[in-house]
């Protein structure tokens, strides 16, 4: 591979001879290579893996954290961000959720042949920027192309490594009644801000993605010595969704206070128009936090002080009654059952 | 939030029910007609505030519960042809059809798209012109104007590939219909403000006064819905049964003439099916002859229709207030939100899914006191 010399081949300019991904690019040889090289490294920067090997060698320690997601989000590019970073952050998200220090990443992309070089260049540059800045390196990759008509443009699976220090023991089996719930800002942003752009719809202001690393705000609680006992980025289903998940996994209910959720206006009137509710919308730079009740005042505290938390709110509690079951109580002083969805949220017609 | 805070305002809300509670000296059976006043119902907990001074039965007014199964089997049939885009909205994709839903039909490679307004299916229609575009043409007289007015600028356009498969209901004839069962058991009803907002509220004064039975124009927030039973309340207990506007911000008594005049240029009333509950004469919308070639049901050849709906399935009766969901025998066994038998089990403001909901709650708490 290292025959390869091809002048100012790297990102963001596309690769000189192929202004789009060709099948060649994921058939193992030069084009691979050159795509490898010229591209992914450059773009990665100081995150960059050994090109190299087949896999790599890295440090680590007693308690390993591992996690895999993968990204087929449409369109690949949104306000506020794109494909790659959020499969960067994502990945982060989902290590540090068990309270682990996110050291390395693995990236895989499946491309659709023809997609613009240049677009990949801006997708793996990005994704290196957002590894660097979150102090994550990439260790291994890979690449495959599937035939035009095949695949959606770029698909990423991100595996992430992280480290868990002595004595951080988080889950959702610590969840008991008493515990407070903490959100670490407003919610619905990222899925709102891909509504916006999905399907032609456009809103007056614009609606922007949270995505964002958020093992520094875990840090941060955990540095203070807030006893964490669950975590989770409400992603896909949104906070209604994550709730549901501890209160059936830690047996206990979950009771919210509805006019304590943090919607931005913006989400919130789209929200409105399109028949959506927010706590159902996916959120890329949020956590929510269960604590002991003792400890809220601190965490709250901990986590305002953070930039990715400045807008954190005590949402509720958990409660004995209910095992398994969300429910919120309305701004007008009643409750409703938050359910799990059965599929996607759609919107309604009337 | 300007026009929303202020009609979710929690001390207003307190006031009003605390006026209603005072007010009724029964527990007074009213039926909220429109879906969307079902679904703030649900979502700000209004029934359970409500609990034992009020009943409220959940009307008929939810389009997607109404629309009759061997329309949405026409639907299903439709949209699985190979040069159809079949365009909907939302909601409509997980009802459930005599054998499948559009979500699975999108599975086996139908084209189906969600979309936001009829015009989006017009538009996909100017950009695909070697395909049929047909948009599902569901809902009651709010959503009519905007279906008429894209149908009348295919016809403007010449855009021959667009056609809409039409299954419109209106309200006042189903409120007769409700009304004049010999088994009714409705004593208000909260009229759909927006339904109002385009039609007016006129045609409901010779249903007030042949029934005796208040007809209160409502809106949507929950104090616009608190405050439609408040009034629909006080007539009751008053001997009276009148037509009464809650709603003036968005309602007047002549409604919107512009979209009037639109509606009656591209739709003409027919008999129309409703989903659990029958024919109601002269209850429904079709295409006026004008505006026939843009007829989805008569552009596209469907023969193989053989509706069947469960004969487990009561939501018909549920729709009317005649049973408790849980007095259905399927309810909770062979029908649950996860697979529901009808459609008042589809939609978590279905008053079968909402029911079952609930009831998992109660039970859970009774279990843990």
């Amino acid at each position: 591979m290292s025959d390869v010399t091809i002048d100012g081949w790297s990102c963001p300019l596309p690769l000189r001879d192929h202004p789009n991904v060709v099948m060649g690019h994921g058939g193992g040889g030069k084009l691979s290579a050159e795509l490898v090289e010229h591209l992914f490294v450059p773009a990665f920067g100081a995150s960059s893996p050994d090109a190299s090997s087949d896999a790599a060698v890295v440090a680590g320690g007693d308690r390993i954290v591992v996690s895999t997601d993968t990204f087929v989000v449409r369109p690949r590019f949104f306000p506020g961000g794109n494909i790659g970073e959020l499969a960067v952050n994502g990945t982060i998200n989902d290590v540090a959720m068990r309270g682990a220090r996110p050291l390395y990443l693995s990236v895989a992309f499946i491309l659709e042949e023809g997609l613009p070089m240049s677009e990949l260049g801006l997708i793996a540059e990005s994704m290196g920027a957002a590894a660097e800045g979150a102090g994550v390196r990439i260790v291994t990759g890979d690449t495959k192309v599937v035939d035009r008509g095949h695949g959606d443009g770029v698909y990423i699976n991100t595996t992430g490594i992280g480290v868990l220090d002595e004595g951080v023991d988080i889950g959702p089996d610590r969840v008991e009644a008493g515990d407070a719930v903490i959100v670490s800002g407003t919610i619905g942003d990222h899925g709102m801000a891909i509504m916006s752009v999905r399907e032609g719809l456009e809103f007056e202001a614009a609606i922007e993605s949270d995505t964002a690393p958020l093992h520094g705000l875990v840090a941060a609680l955990l540095d203070a010595g807030v006893d964490v006992h669950a975590l989770r980025d409400p992603t896909r289903g949104g906070l209604a969704s994550s709730l549901n998940e501890i209160a059936v996994t830690a047996g206990v209910g979950v009771v919210v206070e509805e006019l304590a959720l943090p919607v931005e206006r913006a989400v919130q009137s789209a929200c409105e128009m399109l028949g959506l509710d927010p706590f159902y919308v996916a959120n890329e730079g949020k956590l929510v936090a269960f604590v002991p009740a003792d400890h809220a005042g601190v965490a709250l505290g901990v986590m305002r002080s953070h930039p990715l938390g400045a807008n954190a709110v005590i949402i509720g509690e958990c409660v004995p009654n209910h095992p398994g079951m969300v429910v919120a109580r309305t701004a007008i002083g009643s409750t409703r059952v938050v359910d799990t969805q059965i599929g996607e949220q759609l919107p309604r017609i009337c | 939030m300007k026009y929303l805070d202020e009609f979710r305002d929690p001390v207003l809300a307190k006031n009003l029910f605390a006026e209603i509670s005072a007010s009724a000296t029964q527990p007074w059976v009213l039926m909220e007609v429109c879906g969307g006043q079902t679904h703030s119902i649900i979502r700000n907990g209004i029934d359970k505030l409500l609990d034992d001074a009020i009943e409220l039965v959940h009307g008929p007014g939810c389009p997607v519960c109404v629309t009759p199964l061997d329309t949405i089997d026409r639907a299903l049939a439709i949209a699985a042809k190979d040069d159809v885009i079949f365009c909907s909205f939302g909601d409509m994709l997980r009802v459930p059809g005599s054998q499948n839903d559009l979500f699975q039909v999108k599975s086996q490679g139908g084209d189906v798209r969600i979309v936001y307004s009829p015009f989006d299916a017009f538009t996909i229609a100017k950009e695909n012109p070697d395909r049929e575009v047909v948009f599902f043409g569901i809902g009651f007289e709010t959503t009519a104007p905007a279906n008429a007015m894209s149908v009348y600028q295919a016809k403007k356009h010449g855009l021959t590939n667009f056609s809409m498969l039409v299954s419109h209901v209106l309200v006042p004839p189903a409120i007769e219909a409700i009304a004049s069962s010999p088994v009714n058991r409705v004593q208000g009803f909260l009229a759909a403000g927006h339904v109002c907002s385009v039609m007016g509220y006129e045609a409901y004064y010779p249903i007030a006064e042949k029934f005796n039975i208040p007809i209160v124009v409502t809106g949507f927030e929950p104090i616009d819905v608190l405050d439609g039973i408040r009034l629909t309340v006080k007539q009751l207990e008053e001997g009276r049964g009148e037509v009464e506007n809650a709603y003036p911000r968005a309602v007047t008594r002549e409604g919107n003439p512009e979209a009037q005049k639109m509606i009656e240029d591209v739709f003409q009333v027919t008999d129309r099916n409703w989903r659990g509950i029958g024919m109601i004469p002269r209850s429904g919308w079709e295409l006026s002859e004008r505006y026939r070639d843009f007829d989805a049901a008569e552009r596209f050849t469907v023969t193989d229709i053989n509706t069947q709906e469960s004969p487990l399935c009561r939501s018909g009766e549920v729709l009317q207030g005649l049973i408790k969901p849980n007095e259905c025998e399927a309810f909770g066994k062979e029908c649950t939100p996860r697979k529901p038998l009808g459609a008042t089990m589809v939609s978590s403001e279905g008053a079968c899914a909402a029911y079952y909901t609930y009831g998992r709650l109660i039970e859970l708490e009774a279990a843990t006191s």
